[in-house]
Order: structure tokens, then C-alpha cells, then sequence
């Protein structure tokens, strides 16, 4: 055998979501990543979130740029739209997606590189507009697929596979989310599904964007001693500040909270964020707590993670524009192009 | 859970749920994969060195492998595993300079056997080559016993059996045909340095009820087998009714149509879910539309003037509770069925009026021989059971591992050892990684079903008595089937200080088998699993823990494909292909160094 394939098996007595479907059902095609690469990891998050919240494959889009990580989108939900498009540019076509058909659930999948580099204005904007997609970035601190070079988010002292240690400064993406008004900013690991999987749903159900920076190691060319994103490096500084369940408006949510221990955040839908705090004196609903311990995660060289900022008062794009809420699709060709003579009236205001 | 000891090579052979299953442990998929390369010899070969009798058993076994393989459990039906042990006979050409030779010289231990069924000739065929002196005794005037006396022609031919008797024969074992022995104290007399006793099973059981000695006409299924095996008994009535339902049952219907009965009923007690007989058996003989009738208990035989007139039975009702057991029954009336002829096919038991009650040699209450379940010795020092004189009826297989543990026996007994010092099995593993995406076995997961076995047409099959019915796997047959076995002999080999905790493994997993969690007991880690579920039987591996956070990793033996996509998807080896051989030591090989 010169490739080889997951094959799919009906088995008796598999797991079925609401829809009937399988997990098997959310997968996609067969991941070319290196054996042992943290984003198949993210991959099977992703797809383990998707079944877990039943939402039907053909009402997701995803949408990618270029690198290791936004080839990803090819290896889940299998039966949903999809736009690989040009490097950096993810969140324009996002943009313009949600702009058309609000209806749909859209995630994106970028790495450091195509998200912090080249890609870093249209990230940043698409944080400021408040695109209600969750924006899943695989972060693993090195261009994987031109063999190892730095990305903008090494930490200083990290060692290159050779040896070379980075010398410039890292963006964390998380620390500018903050700064740029994100509504919903969340760092995971590749390496802790437990924790990955249920901020990967309540991303998905924010309303606006949601950022999930995510730990997720190069097992080619960033895995060795000396380098700060490597499989052993993040389990061992890993830290845990708040936990995030998920509960979906379905289920009964009356459940007693021991305030200071536990936080609901009620979303739009009637879903509810749980979150379970790891950590005293830290509430993740107060932006300038979560820029703080973010700070200061960073002096101790920590890694902090959970959910580190949640706003759910903050308007969408939709929204902050006063745009159509219904897809485009589905509005009758009369209104939607209402004719030459409607748009000379228009363009008449603007002589 | 304490971390699984793979060292024991219990634990592998577990996961090898045919090879564990099989009395003789036979290495299905190590032979299923010599067929896929078109080595039948080879494949021979290997199946006779376990069960001795590769081309009977690919016919006639009662395949305790088939339920218990993993495919059955992963789709519905199990692999053909029988029908592709005969491909390996069939197509295995001329193999008599492979087969073990008569020695040189003897070692002058002479070993008497009694009976020439398959038990007495694996202890022979164990023997013989060692140098042992062996003669077979026998009453009937041809060697095989049930294999050649109740199990008909057409489900296994005269020269399949013929052949594997001969290639034993050969070995320089001695055959007495024709020569009853009516006297155990007299055969010890006779100065045999070892005796085992594999007479069978040979009395069928009666029923007496009214009626029962007024005619002629009602047979003993086995005795009447036996007579028209040796073509005492050429023809039958119209109308047979066949009692009970087991394989003996099955081979009497299908044989009295052979006879020419037009009309053949199976009359059955109980429901069928209470049928003794082997599924395909079933349906082999409703193929020939034998007609199987349930919940009817015989009450009495009618006769007329001494002809027998028909049956009366008994309609019964059953109660079932929640696990299928009978829970109550009543009559609810009575019929008489016309019949010219009745077989009675309701069990065997052992007999042994030639055995005297002071040769030493004790029994049950039920006139069973009090018999060592590992040594197979009797309460006579040097006097040894097999087979079915050993426990009761069970079937070819059971007979022929009885017989191998019995050759181990009689080898240490004649050396003056002790019995029970026997070599332990043992378990070899080799890797099977050849590159990137490329092993040494066929991994990718064959979605085909399974094969169905091609007969003879119903009008032609009748002609002759021993028209053999099953016509064998066709080449594209053998190419499918042989790729429908999983390879569970091909074992998931975890060294958890290497593992990285990527999760690659867990994800890549077709049947979610993997974990990696939080070490717990046994009960609580089955709920949390990937895909939870409940024992079926099957372990749950457990590693030791692992390196980055102390947790373990947990595989559910249950579904495993053996696909190795866990080992293709790891970065640093930790999971691994390996092939687990494991060695089963017979007579032959029990002077060799005991291992380290």
C-alpha cells in the first residue's frame, strides 16, 4: 500500500448526536500532515465540537489561508462549504461570506504564520467588525511547511531545530485580540482535548468573533529540546486559569452555581458558557482582569489558557451595520436587485 | 488498572480471538495470509502442525473459531475460516516429502492405541516420527473412526480422509484392522510401555417409549450412519422422521434422501434457538428441503402388525424469560406424523464394556473415566484418554488437541518424567514495518463480505450418496476472503516512555478503540473511554504511564482492526506493528531447552 486511508466502518452501537449522524460523519478526507502534528489533533477537536453541538455538516463553511494549518479544513466535515483562499486573506472572505448568509456557522482555521504575518491587518480587522465566526489559530511558532523558519510569535530564546535562537519578539495573538476589542479570546493545546473541545463549541456559539489560539506543537521542526512550543515544553508550563462547559439551550441549565467558583454567561441562543475558575481573584467577563493575568502569565513564562475573555454585550457585524439578518439566498430577486431605475434614484443623492 | 503485562503470551494469543478459540490454537491468520500469497503448501503445513488433519477439518470442523472472530464483531459475519482451510488443502499439491518421516530406528517404546479415530492418530502422528512404536487397534475394518463411519461421503470425501489417514500410517504406525479389543487387562498384559484409549463415543442414545421394540424400522442415528457408510443399509422408506436436532440429526436427514426418502422431517422439542446443530448445518439441510419442526416432544411409536405406522408427539409451548432460558412449558395437544422409518439422533455416551472394573481404571457416575484435564491420564499410572472416551462427545478438533496433550504425556511418561512438566507456550513478536505507509501484511480494511460457498445443484446432488455438496472457493472467492481477515495475530505493541501524548492515534482510529485518561479502575475507565463500552469478553490494555502527564493509555481489545493506522500516525513509534507467533510446544519439541 503506497497511501493509506481511515476506512469507514458502521459498527454496531457507535455514538449518534441529535441529527443520527456519527463522529465518523464529521470527518473529512485523510490529514498529509506529518505523523504526530498537534493541528490533526485540532482537526478532530474541531470535528468532535461540530458533532457534539449536532449542527448539520452543509450548514457549516470554513474557510482557511495558506500554511500547514489552513490546509486542515480539507480533513473535517467532509459535506460542508469551504474556501481555501489566499494567503492572509481568510478574513475577507469570512467578511464577505457572513455578510451574504448570516444563517450559516462559520469557522477559520490560520496559522501564526498566515494569521500574524502577512495576514495580520485583515486579523485584526476582522476582530474590530466583529464577524460572528469563531477563528481557530494553530499556533506552533515556526513556518512548518517551508521546514522550520521563525513565525512572528517565537518566543525570544527559542532554539531553531539547528540551534539558532529567535532573537525578536513574539505577537501573542491572545494579548492583541484584547487590545482590539475581541469579544470572545481563548488559548487551548492540541494536547488537551478535554479542555480544546468545549471552548471550540462555545466559540462556535458566540455571537461575534471568537479568537482560539491554539497550542499545537510541530512535531517536524519545532518539537526539540530548546524550543518553548514543543509537545514537552507546553505540558510542562502549561496553566489552566478558567475552564469553559458548554451547555446547549436544550438542556436543563438550573443547575446551583457557587458564585466565585462557578460563572454562567448566558448567550444569545439560551446556550450557556460555564465556567469553572481554576484561579482566584480572576473573572474572565472583565476585560482589563483578563489583560492582567495575561501579563503576568507572561512574566512567570506561563502558558495560560481557558477562556480568558468572554463579552457578550458587545453588537456583531451584522448588527453594528444595521445589515440584512436574512441570507441573501433567500431574498426574492425583486428586492434584492430592485432594478436600473431604483439604483439612478440612489446614485442621484450622492450628485 | 494495573498496567498490562504483554510478556505473558496469554495476553496476545487473547487478542488472536480465532487462534484463542481453536482447541489446538491454530495460527488462522498466519496460514490465511500464506493462502493470500498462494502458498497452499506452506499453508498446509502450518494448519497440520496444530491440527493435524487440515482437509477433514476444512470440511467438517465444528469451527469454534468462526463465532469467535473479531469480523463477526466489527460487521456480522466472521471470516470463512474453514472453507479457506480447505483452499489450503485442495491447492496444496504433492507435500509427502514436507510431512514428518518414519524414524530410522525405534526407540523401542511400544504404545498401544485403542480406537482408529482422529485422537489416536494425532497421538501417533506425534509420536511415530520420535521413534515410538505405535499400533492402532481398531474393530471396524477400515481406519477414521466418526470421521469415516457417521460422517457421511458427501460432506467429506473417501480420499480427503483417506489421504490424511495414510500420510499418519506412513510414519511407520502400525494398523490392526478388524481386531476388537475386548479386554483392557489383557491388552496391559501385553507389555505396551504406554495405552491410550480413543474409542469414541460410540453408543447412541435410545428412547424408550411405547412402541419403541415392536418393528424394525427405528434406527440409532450413529448405528445407522455407520451401516450405510459401509453400505449395509442401501435404501429407506418414503417418510423419515428424524428425532432430535443435532449435526448427527443433520447428517441422517441429508443421508435418507440419499437413500431415497421423498419426505424428510426433523422433529425438534424445543424452539430453534435450542438447536444443537452448527448453524450452516441448519441450513445445509434445509437447502435440500428437509422440513425442521418445532416444539413437538415424542410421546410413542405406532405400529401395525408389526410395520411402523407413524408417531404420535406432544405440541408444546414455551415461556421464555428475559435471557431466553425456559422459564415454563405446557402440552397443548397431540399428533401422529405417518412415518415408514425413524432415526433417533439424540446424543451419544461413552461405553467401555471392555474395560474391567478392577484394571485400575475409575469412572463417574456417569460411566465417564475419571480422566487428568491436563495430562489426559486415567486413574491408571500409564493409561491415557483422548477424544471422546476421554470427557464425553465433543468434535474432530477437541479430539486432536486431546490427542497432542496426550503424545506429551505419554513422551514424559515413557522418559520417566513428570506429566505435568511441560514447556510453557511461548511468544515471539516480529516487526512487520517495511516504510513509510508499508507493511509486511495487508493492512487496509477489506469492506467485502463474506464469501458464500458454492454446492452442487439440488437434482444432481442426489444421484450418488457421495457427490460432495460443497464445490470449494473459487480464485476470485479465495482473493476476497482471505482479505476480509483482520490480522489480529499482527499485535498493537505500546512503549509508553516514547509516546508524546499527540492524540495522532486516538484520531486516526477507524473503530475509536484508543484513549489516553486518567488511571482508574477497570469499571470507571470503560465509561469514560472514547467510544465506551461494556467488557463482550474482550481486555482493555493498559499502559504504564505516561512520560508528560502521568496519565495512561487504554486500548479496548474488542473491535481492533490491527489496521496499524495508530502506527503509521505516530511520530516516535510508540505504538508499533508487531507479529506475535506463539509457540505451542508439542511432543517433539518438549525436550528442548526450557526457555529463560
Amino acid at each position: 500500500m503506497t497511501s493509506f486511508v481511515k476506512p469507514r466502518i458502521r459498527r454496531k452501537n457507535q455514538p449518534v448526536n441529535e441529527l443520527g449522524l456519527t463522529r465518523a460523519d464529521y470527518e473529512g478526507a485523510m490529514s498529509t500532515l506529518c505523523a504526530g502534528c498537534g493541528h490533526d489533533s485540532v482537526t478532530a477537536s474541531m470535528a468532535r465540537a461540530f458533532f457534539r453541538l449536532s449542527i448539520e455538516p452543509h450548514r457549516a463553511v470554513k474557510v482557511s489561508g495558506i500554511g500547514c494549518s489552513s490546509k486542515t479544513t480539507a480533513y473535517f466535515l467532509r459535506e460542508s462549504h469551504g474556501n481555501n483562499t489566499v494567503h492572509g486573506r481568510m478574513p475577507s472572505v469570512a467578511t464577505g461570506a457572513a455578510a451574504a448568509n448570516s444563517s450559516l456557522t462559520y469557522i477559520g482555521v490560520s496559522g501564526d504564520g498566515d494569521s500574524l504575518s502577512i495576514g495580520l491587518g485583515q486579523f485584526v480587522h476582522a476582530m474590530r467588525r466583529n464577524v460572528n465566526m469563531l477563528y481557530v489559530l494553530e499556533n506552533n511558532g515556526v513556518y512548518g511547511l517551508t521546514k522550520g523558519q521563525f513565525s512572528a510569535s517565537a518566543d525570544i530564546g527559542s532554539l531553531a531545530k539547528k540551534g539558532a535562537p529567535n532573537e525578536q519578539p513574539p505577537i501573542d495573538p491572545v494579548s492583541l485580540a484584547l487590545s482590539v476589542g475581541a469579544t470572545f479570546v481563548a488559548r487551548g493545546f492540541s494536547g488537551d482535548r478535554e479542555q480544546l473541545v468545549p471552548l471550540i463549541e462555545a466559540g462556535l456559539k458566540h455571537k461575534g468573533f471568537g479568537l482560539i489560539d491554539v497550542i499545537s506543537p510541530c512535531v517536524s521542526f519545532n518539537d526539540h529540546k530548546g524550543s518553548t512550543k514543543s509537545y514537552a515544553h507546553t505540558y510542562k508550563y502549561y496553566h489552566k486559569s478558567v475552564h469553559a462547559d458548554f451547555v446547549p439551550p436544550s438542556k436543563d441549565i438550573k443547575v446551583k452555581y457557587d458564585e466565585g467558583e462557578m460563572m454562567p454567561v448566558e448567550l444569545h441562543d439560551g446556550g450557556v458558557i460555564r465556567l469553572r475558575k481554576l484561579e482566584r481573584g480572576f473573572d474572565p467577563r472583565d476585560r482589563a482582569a483578563a489583560t492582567m493575568a495575561l501579563a503576568k502569565a507572561q512574566q512567570n513564562k506561563e502558558i495560560l489558557t481557558g477562556l480568558i475573555h468572554i463579552d457578550e454585550s458587545h453588537p456583531d457585524m451584522h448588527e453594528l451595520n444595521r445589515m440584512e439578518e436574512r441570507p441573501l439566498n433567500e431574498i426574492p430577486y425583486a428586492e434584492l436587485n430592485p432594478g436600473a431605475a431604483k439604483l439612478a434614484e440612489l446614485q442621484k443623492n450622492f450628485r | 488498572m494495573i498496567p498490562t503485562d504483554t510478556s505473558n503470551p496469554a495476553y496476545f494469543h487473547k487478542v488472536v480471538d480465532c487462534q484463542w478459540a481453536c482447541p489446538a490454537h491454530t495460527p488462522v491468520p498466519d496460514y490465511i495470509r500464506l493462502i493470500a500469497q498462494g502458498r497452499y503448501a506452506d499453508a498446509y503445513l502450518l494448519n497440520r502442525k496444530s491440527n493435524v488433519f487440515p482437509g477433514i477439518l476444512g470440511r467438517v470442523c465444528d469451527r469454534p473459531c468462526e463465532p469467535a472472530c473479531r469480523r463477526g464483531r466489527v460487521e456480522d459475519d466472521p471470516v470463512a475460516i474453514c472453507r479457506l482451510k480447505r483452499v489450503a488443502s485442495d491447492h496444496r499439491g504433492d507435500v509427502s516429502d514436507r510431512l514428518p518421516k518414519k524414524p530410522a530406528k525405534t526407540n523401542g517404546k511400544r504404545i498401544a492405541l485403542v480406537g482408529a479415530g482422529p485422537a489416536s492418530f494425532t497421538v501417533a502422528n506425534d509420536l511415530a516420527p520420535m521413534g515410538y512404536e505405535c499400533t492402532i487397534f481398531e474393530k471396524l475394518d477400515e481406519p477414521g473412526g466418526l470421521m469415516r463411519s457417521n460422517i457421511p461421503a458427501f460432506r467429506l470425501p473417501e480420499q480427503v480422509l483417506s489421504e490424511e489417514l495414510d500420510a499418519i500410517l506412513d510414519m511407520g504406525v502400525q494398523l490392526k484392522l478388524g481386531t476388537p479389543i475386548t479386554s483392557m487387562k489383557s491388552l496391559l498384559n501385553k507389555g505396551y510401555d504406554a495405552v491410550f484409549v480413543g474409542s469414541g463415543a460410540p453408543k447412541g442414545k435410545n428412547l424408550d417409549l411405547p412402541g419403541r421394540y415392536d418393528t424394525d424400522r427405528i434406527h440409532i442415528g450413529i448405528d445407522w450412519l455407520e451401516s450405510v457408510a459401509f453400505e449395509h443399509t442401501k435404501d429407506i422408506g418414503e417418510k423419515v422422521l428424524i428425532i432430535g436436532v443435532g449435526n448427527t440429526a443433520m447428517d441422517c436427514c441429508r443421508t435418507s434422501l440419499r437413500l431415497g426418502a421423498k419426505s424428510v422431517k426433523v422433529m425438534a422439542r424445543k424452539p430453534r434457538a435450542f438447536f444443537k446443530a452448527s448453524d450452516w448445518e441448519l441450513e445445509d439441510a434445509e437447502e435440500e428441503n428437509v422440513e425442521i419442526v418445532v416444539n413437538h416432544s415424542p410421546k410413542s411409536f405406532v405400529t401395525k402388525d408389526g410395520k411402523l405406522t407413524g408417531m404420535v408427539f406432544e405440541t408444546m409451548e414455551y415461556e421464555l424469560d428475559e435471557k431466553g432460558r425456559i422459564s415454563s412449558q405446557k402440552v397443548t395437544g397431540e399428533v401422529t406424523i405417518d412415518c415408514d422409518d425413524v432415526i433417533l439422533a439424540i446424543g451419544q455416551e461413552n461405553a467401555f464394556p471392555w474395560i474391567e472394573d478392577d484394571a485400575g481404571i475409575r469412572f463417574d457416575e456417569w460411566h465417564v473415566p475419571l480422566v487428568d484435564e491436563t495430562t489426559f491420564q486415567s486413574t491408571r499410572a500409564g493409561v491415557f484418554f483422548g477424544g471422546d472416551a476421554a470427557f464425553g462427545p465433543k468434535n474432530i478438533i477437541w479430539a486432536v488437541e486431546h490427542g497432542h496433550q496426550a503424545a506429551i504425556s505419554i513422551h514424559k511418561y515413557c522418559q520417566g518424567k513428570m506429566l505435568t512438566g511441560r514447556l510453557p507456550d511461548e511468544l515471539e513478536l516480529h516487526p512487520t514495518k517495511m516504510g513509510m505507509f508499508e507493511w509486511s501484511y495487508s493492512n487496509s480494511f477489506d469492506a467485502s463480505s463474506r464469501r458464500e460457498m458454492r454446492h452442487v445443484e439440488l437434482v444432481k446432488r442426489f444421484e450418488k450418496l457421495d457427490i460432495e455438496v460443497e464445490l470449494g472457493f473459487s480464485p476470485e472467492q479465495i482473493a476476497t476472503e482471505v482479505e476480509r481477515c483482520l490480522n489480529c495475530d499482527i499485535q498493537t505493541v505500546f512503549n509508553a516512555p516514547l509516546c508524546e501524548e499527540c492524540d495522532a492515534c486516538i484520531d486516526i482510529c477507524p473503530v475509536e478503540c484508543l484513549s489516553i485518561v486518567e488511571n482508574s479502575s477497570e469499571d470507571e475507565l470503560r465509561k469514560v473511554l472514547n467510544a465506551p463500552a461494556a467488557s463482550e469478553g474482550q481486555d482493555l490494555f493498559a499502559s504504564d504511564e505516561l512520560p508528560l502527564t502521568g496519565r495512561i493509555m487504554i486500548k479496548d481489545e474488542n473491535i481492533c482492526l490491527h489496521c496499524g493506522l495508530c502506527a503509521e500516525r505516530c511520530p516516535t513509534a510508540a505504538w508499533d506493528m508487531q507479529e506475535g507467533e506463539i509457540r505451542i510446544h508439542h511432543a517433539a519439541e518438549q525436550d528442548m531447552e526450557s526457555p529463560a
